[in-house]
């Protein structure tokens, strides 16, 4: 396919490329894109992380010290708004550019050009968010879900995060298109459907969600924009708009955004636990459909993060047991993990670690949502530290760990060279420390009735604060750690065999000699 | 090179995708009626809908509840005020109030109010009879209009309530919109 690869590599593909910046502006190559995914991420992922240092140093004690409340309101919605959609989904997709081609033994992402647009969006978006900081009013305020009254109220920073949203809704939809293709039509000969690794499936899976929710994102914020701008009153109350009804758009798409965060992770952990327990992952099967049945019903359970909005009896009810169903598959796939690790022979380097802490702390967060779920104590609990406790166990311990547990398993077939087993031990340890000091204590400020986005708060809820924000700075600073083992395993790290791990299965370690090299299964594999 | 990127079929797959997006970009704004028509049907929602009036009517003479009027105007140049800006009651006895609103324009506008209550669920005990939000309001240039409200507050208001506030904001219609309704 000249017309494709025709400019910066043609036929002369091994190693020709346009060097130095242009080299990335331009490239093509899943690999490249995969590369700038991830470090784009991680550098949000430490942008986000400045303003949770913030927001936590400002809640060591009761009392303004730091943060004047307009500007830390702003601090907890660009930390939401970059968490969510510069770090975790962004980290998530480069690990489909990286991983999904080499593991159906593809040459490269089904639309190589949508490759590079959908990723050089999102600087473009991140600088608006980030540049809203500096504008008069300042960045956003009104929380990561962005309700109106105030987003409709907002000045100039609002509107940079609706066109922000929008672009990283763009970037988003492009590169599930491209995953979705990639996968249903670029699979090697006899890599069938069944056959796929568990990370193919939750990121086609994955993919189809985004594609089903992120235009309706743009939607609600296109109807905020012209609210504002426009004189609709799409949200407006004063204008015969309904703000629940936000709420109700919002949630549609917010709720399986939640878990379009997850069925990644779920993915890459389902492959790290059966590569080091040396047996083939349990009930392949039911995996599969258990991924599906929580994709479905992700899409009809948004209101229950409404129960306080307003809403009929039955309503409460049919969205209390929905959102409890979820648990079932959830619990089919905990099962799974747990019964490939059974009688396997287990050893425990940096990825099975982060992988396990990940099943511990996110079935955590599993029941702490299950009790959100249940209407009269959400009633209680919504709006404070309880939710969240709630949503970090399932999106740091979750999300964030099953990143941390896929770049140390798949960094050596990245780099072509090893991490620094012990540091990555290290970084394990300190992370689940630090992680269950700074979040499980929010659980009985929560319940205590400490609400969230409130910069001061009662005396009583001193002494945990203290211990929370202590966590947050420990935790902030070992994830430097993990970019110091990360760099020093690309500058100088040791060469790594093909095969690392004796137990890996999927076609990048059997079949790929480490590091991959830049074009790789130009001629497909044929798996039998 | 031997590599299958930008075939046809991919082709095809990117554009009944693309296809797919679009449509779920339209059914975003497809709730907004939808939601609508759900409120409509199922009752939720209908401030701007007069209420039954109830043959008996218990009047609550040991109770004073005090009505805060107030009155807003978004985006159109009329003046909008209520004629006194709070009345005394008993709960369950009729009350009348009156606004007026006056277009200081030179041209024809139409207007719709739209009621607000504090505090929260006070829909449930306020009962509106008669109220200028039900229909639009046209005026001509510099015309006034007196307009009032009837209404009952229901005796099994909750005993801690004293005072309430109805609030009423009027926007402009479109021309030729009719009344919203919900
Ligand atoms: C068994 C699975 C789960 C259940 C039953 C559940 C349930 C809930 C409920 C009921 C709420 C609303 C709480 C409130 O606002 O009062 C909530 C909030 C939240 N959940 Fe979950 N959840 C589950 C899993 C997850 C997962 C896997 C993620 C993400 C990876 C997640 C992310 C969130 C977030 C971000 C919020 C808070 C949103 C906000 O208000 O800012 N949840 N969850
Ligand atoms: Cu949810």
């Amino acid at each position: 396919m000249a017309a494709v690869h025709g400019d910066a590599h043609s036929h002369g593909h091994d190693d020709h490329h346009p060097s130095g910046i242009m080299r990335w502006v331009t490239t093509t190559n899943h690999k490249d894109i995969g590369t700038m995914y991830l470090w784009f991420s991680f550098t949000m992922f430490l942008v986000g992380g400045f303003l949770a240092m913030g927001i936590r140093a400002e809640l060591y004690q009761p009392g303004i010290q730091i943060l004047e409340p307009e500007l830390f309101n702003q601090f907890t919605t660009l930390h939401g708004l970059i968490m969510v959609f510069g770090a975790i989904m962004p980290a998530f997709v480069g690990f489909a550019n990286w991983q999904v081609p080499m593991m159906i033994g593809a040459p490269d992402m089904a639309f190589a050009r949508m490759n590079n647009w959908s990723f050089w969006l999102l600087p473009v978006a991140a600088t608006l968010l980030v540049s809203s900081f500096f504008v008069p009013g300042g960045a956003a305020a009104g929380g990561w879900t962005f309700y109106p009254p105030l987003s409709v109220q907002g000045g100039l920073g609002v509107d940079l995060m609706i066109f922000s949203v929008h672009i990283l809704g763009a970037s988003s939809i492009m590169g599930s298109i491209n995953i979705i293709t990639t996968i249903l039509n670029m699979r090697a000969p006899g890599m069938t459907l069944m056959k796929m690794p568990m990370f193919v499936w939750t990121w086609l899976i994955t993919a189809y969600l985004l594609v089903l929710v992120m235009p309706v994102l743009a939607g609600t914020v296109t109807m905020l924009l012209t609210d504002r701008h426009f004189g609709t009153s799409f949200f407006n109350a004063a204008g015969g708009g309904d703000p629940v009804l936000f709420q109700h758009v919002f949630w549609f798409f917010g709720h399986p955004e939640v878990y379009i965060m997850i069925l990644p992770a779920f993915g890459i952990v389902s492959e790290i636990i059966p590569t080091f327990s040396r047996k083939p992952l349990f009930g392949y099967s039911s995996m599969v459909y258990a991924t599906a049945s929580i994709a479905i019903l992700s899409c009809v359970v948004w209101a229950h993060h409404m129960f306080t909005a307003g809403m009929p009896t039955v309503g409460q009810l049919f969205f209390m047991y929905a959102t409890m169903l979820i648990a079932v598959p959830t619990g089919v796939k905990v099962f799974n993990w747990t019964a490939t690790m059974w009688q396997g022979s287990m050893t425990f380097e940096t990825p099975m670690l982060f992988s396990i802490g990940f099943i511990f702390l996110f079935v955590l967060g599993g029941f702490s949502g299950v009790i959100c779920a249940i209407v009269p104590i959400d009633i209680q609990v919504q709006d404070t530290y309880y939710v969240i406790a709630h949503f970090h166990y399932v999106l740091v311990s979750g999300a964030l760990f099953a990143l941390f547990a896929g770049a140390y398993y798949w960094i050596p077939k990245w780099s072509g060279r090893m991490y620094n087993e012990t540091l990555g031990k290290w970084h394990f340890w300190l992370s689940m420390f630090f992680f269950n000091l700074t979040f499980f204590v929010q659980h009985f400020l929560g319940l205590a009735g400490m609400p969230r986005r409130i910069p001061d708060y009662n005396l009583q809820f001193a002494d945990f604060n203290m211990v929370s924000s202590i966590g947050a700075f420990g935790f902030g600073l070992t994830q430097l750690l993990f970019l110091y083992i990360m760099i020093s395993c690309i500058r100088s790290g040791e060469k790594a065999p093909q095969k690392p791990w004796d137990g890996a299965t999927t076609l990048e370690w059997t079949h790929l000699p480490s590091p991959a090299p830049y074009h790789s299964f130009e001629k497909p594999p044929v798996v039998n | 090179m031997v590599s299958n990127t930008d075939t046809k079929a991919n082709n095809l797959m990117k554009k009944k995708l693309l296809i797919f997006a679009l449509i779920m970009f339209v059914f975003g704004f497809a709730l907004v009626p939808f939601y609508e028509k759900f409120c409509e049907v199922t009752g939720v929602n209908n401030l701007l809908q007069p209420d039954v009036r109830v043959k008996e009517n218990r009047v609550d003479e040991a109770r004073w509840i005090t009505v805060e009027l107030d009155a807003n105007t978004r985006g159109l140049p009329w003046q909008f005020k209520p004629l006194q800006s709070s009345v005394k009651i008993h709960p369950g006895e009729p009350v009348d109030v009156m606004y007026e609103i006056t277009n200081n324009s030179d041209r024809e506008i139409n207007g719709q109010a739209i009621p607000s209550y504090s505090p929260r669920n006070l829909e449930k005990y306020l009962k509106k009879f008669e109220c200028f939000c039900f229909t639009k309001q046209v005026l001509k240039p510099n015309e006034t209009r007196q307009m009032p409200v009837q209404f009952v507050i229901e005796p099994d208001l909750p005993p801690e309530i004293h005072t309430v506030t109805i609030s009423y904001t009027f926007f402009e219609l479109p021309d030729g919109a009719s009344a919203i309704r919900k």
